[in-house]
């Protein structure tokens, strides 16, 4: 695929039935993830800044029940692998 | 090619005197004669309607479905037209699914239609299977021995007369609240328990057995059936421009009664549903929104009238709620039956279904804790777009109307007052089968 000068902007995403409210994501990423108050995360559906892409891309890997995604854009793929 | 020889050259067998052309009905009812009785035989159908004129080639389907504007009956009024075009342009065989599960308790139009027009609603799948060159097709339909059997005896006499393109499997949807859901409908074919999944990659992308997977309501196949024959103009010369057509509605009256009825889209509301003497009517279902009467009487059978109102025309359940009941009872009621219908899998509608239905219980009694409708406001606000279907948004959607709905009833309940003078349960909900096991 040509690479734009423009790529699509990122997003967090969660996977709702696999998450099991570890709360990993939202250590990594207090900037875009906070807990809600039965332990679940709620997403900044803003898009991740360039900044936090790395920060992002981590919390995507270490999640233990692969249930956070990084969707559109370079980041659509699983990070990690 | 025309479609009468495309349907003349369909698979050989003992076929019975093949009717001709039949002009359109006119005027309403159109899916579902007036009188009509179960008939399991196809030839009074072909003698009313016509032959099942298969289009000569997918694209053709797809076209006349956008031209009529058609959109699904299973309540999201997704346009026709869009599903078609990814199944059949994905490359690989689909699944074609009719959807007739009906879990919604409230709501009777789809078994209806199954019962006095099956014919029809197998016309639109075989048309669906034979555009999209189906792999395998599937009516997948509420849990009921009779109807089952009935169906199957539909099918046997269909293969007989040799109309169809597809072998048809019947299969039954469990008795859950959310059988009928996309994803948890692929999970039963499937095999597995009957709960909704994370969509991605799409069911119309990824479903039965990894392949694109094309579901229709039981009803939109139907509609699809008739706009085959009688073409768009047709199917469009009812309902408004921006949503044409007709829709079953399943109608509760105050009384007790319950009918189900074709209606255009854009009948005033206050046609459909008597509002003297009502205390509110519930518009869309369970995951649907109480109106007040007054309000009602102003609004039309339309999403383009009924979403600025918060509520949405569904799958066309109309319910009449009698000045007798009290509705935060009533609401409550149903929001537990829902909550123990969440399949438990995210942990939002999981954990806030059920303290929502507790802090509705609280509100249903007298003089509940002044805090209880701040809570179940923030749980609301919570669990909203959260879960991997639409059950806590059509939950939140239900409640958050009858927060405003019921105001009045709130205040009374405050002071440990209650209007009701009938504590009987007036909406239906089933002995909720909460066990793990009963999802398949």
């Amino acid at each position: 695929m040509p690479r734009s000068s423009r790529v699509p902007s990122t997003r967090m995403m969660v996977n709702p039935v696999a998450c099991s409210a570890h709360g990993v994501c939202a250590e990594l990423l207090p900037e875009l993830i906070t807990l809600d108050e039965w332990g679940y995360p709620l997403v900044d559906d803003a898009p991740v800044p360039p900044a936090l892409e790395g920060q992002a891309r981590r919390a995507v890997r270490d999640c233990p029940a692969l249930a956070l995604l990084l969707s559109g854009g370079r980041g659509s793929r699983r990070a990690g692998s | 090619m025309t479609a009468d020889q495309m349907a003349a050259q369909r698979p050989s067998g003992p076929h019975p005197a093949r009717p001709t052309r039949r002009p359109a009905p006119a005027g309403l009812p159109r899916l579902i004669p007036s009188g009509a009785s179960p008939d399991a035989r196809i030839g009074p159908h072909l003698d009313r309607l016509g032959p099942l004129p298969y289009a000569p080639g997918a694209d053709a389907l797809i076209k006349v479905a956008e031209a009529a504007h058609l959109t699904g009956r299973g309540g999201a009024a997704f346009p026709v037209h869009r599903k078609l075009a990814a199944v059949i342009g994905s490359g690989d065989r689909p699944v074609v699914v009719a959807n007739g599960a009906e879990s919604e308790p409230v709501s009777g139009k789809d078994g209806s239609l199954l019962w006095l027009a099956p014919h029809l609603v197998l016309d639109g799948l075989q048309l669906v299977a034979a555009a999209a060159g189906a792999m395998r097709t599937v009516l997948y339909v509420h849990r009921d021995a009779a109807l089952t059997a009935y169906l199957a005896q539909a099918l046997t006499h269909r293969y007989a007369a040799g109309t169809d393109y597809a072998d048809v499997e019947l299969i039954e949807a469990p008795d859950r609240f959310l059988a009928g859901e996309e994803s948890a409908l692929v999970n039963v074919i499937n095999g597995e328990p009957a709960r909704p999944q994370f969509k991605r990659p799409p069911v119309y992308e990824r479903g039965v057995g990894g392949r694109p997977t094309l579901v229709q309501n039981v009803e939109t196949l139907a509609h699809l059936a008739l706009i085959a024959r009688f073409g768009a103009g047709w199917f469009r010369s009812a309902g408004t421009a921006a949503e044409p057509g007709s829709m079953l509605c399943t109608v509760h009256r105050a009384d007790g009664g319950r009918h189900v009825v074709e209606a255009e889209l854009g009948s005033p509301i206050r046609a459909l549903v008597r509002l003297d003497g009502v205390q509110a009517v519930l518009c869309g279902g369970y995951h649907g929104a109480w109106l007040e009467p007054e309000q009602a009487a102003r609004l039309a059978l339309a999403n383009a009238s009924l979403r600025p109102a918060g509520a949405f025309a569904g799958a066309g359940v109309l319910a009449e709620l009698p000045a007798s009941r009290c509705g935060l009872a009533e609401t409550a009621r149903v929001a537990r039956y829902l909550a123990l219908e969440s399949a438990g899998q995210c942990g939002p509608c999981f954990n806030g279904l059920p303290r929502i239905a507790g802090a509705l219980a609280d509100l249903a009694g007298p003089r509940p804790d002044a805090q209880v409708i701040t809570a179940v406001r923030r749980w609301a606000g919570l669990i909203e777009g959260r879960g991997a279907c639409h059950h806590p948004d059509g939950f939140v959607r239900f409640v958050r109307s009858a927060l405003t709905v019921f105001g009045a009833e709130i205040a009374r309940h405050a002071r440990g007052q209650c209007s009701a003078t009938d504590r009987r349960p007036f909406l239906p909900v089933p002995a909720a089968a909460s066990q793990e096991s009963d999802w398949s």
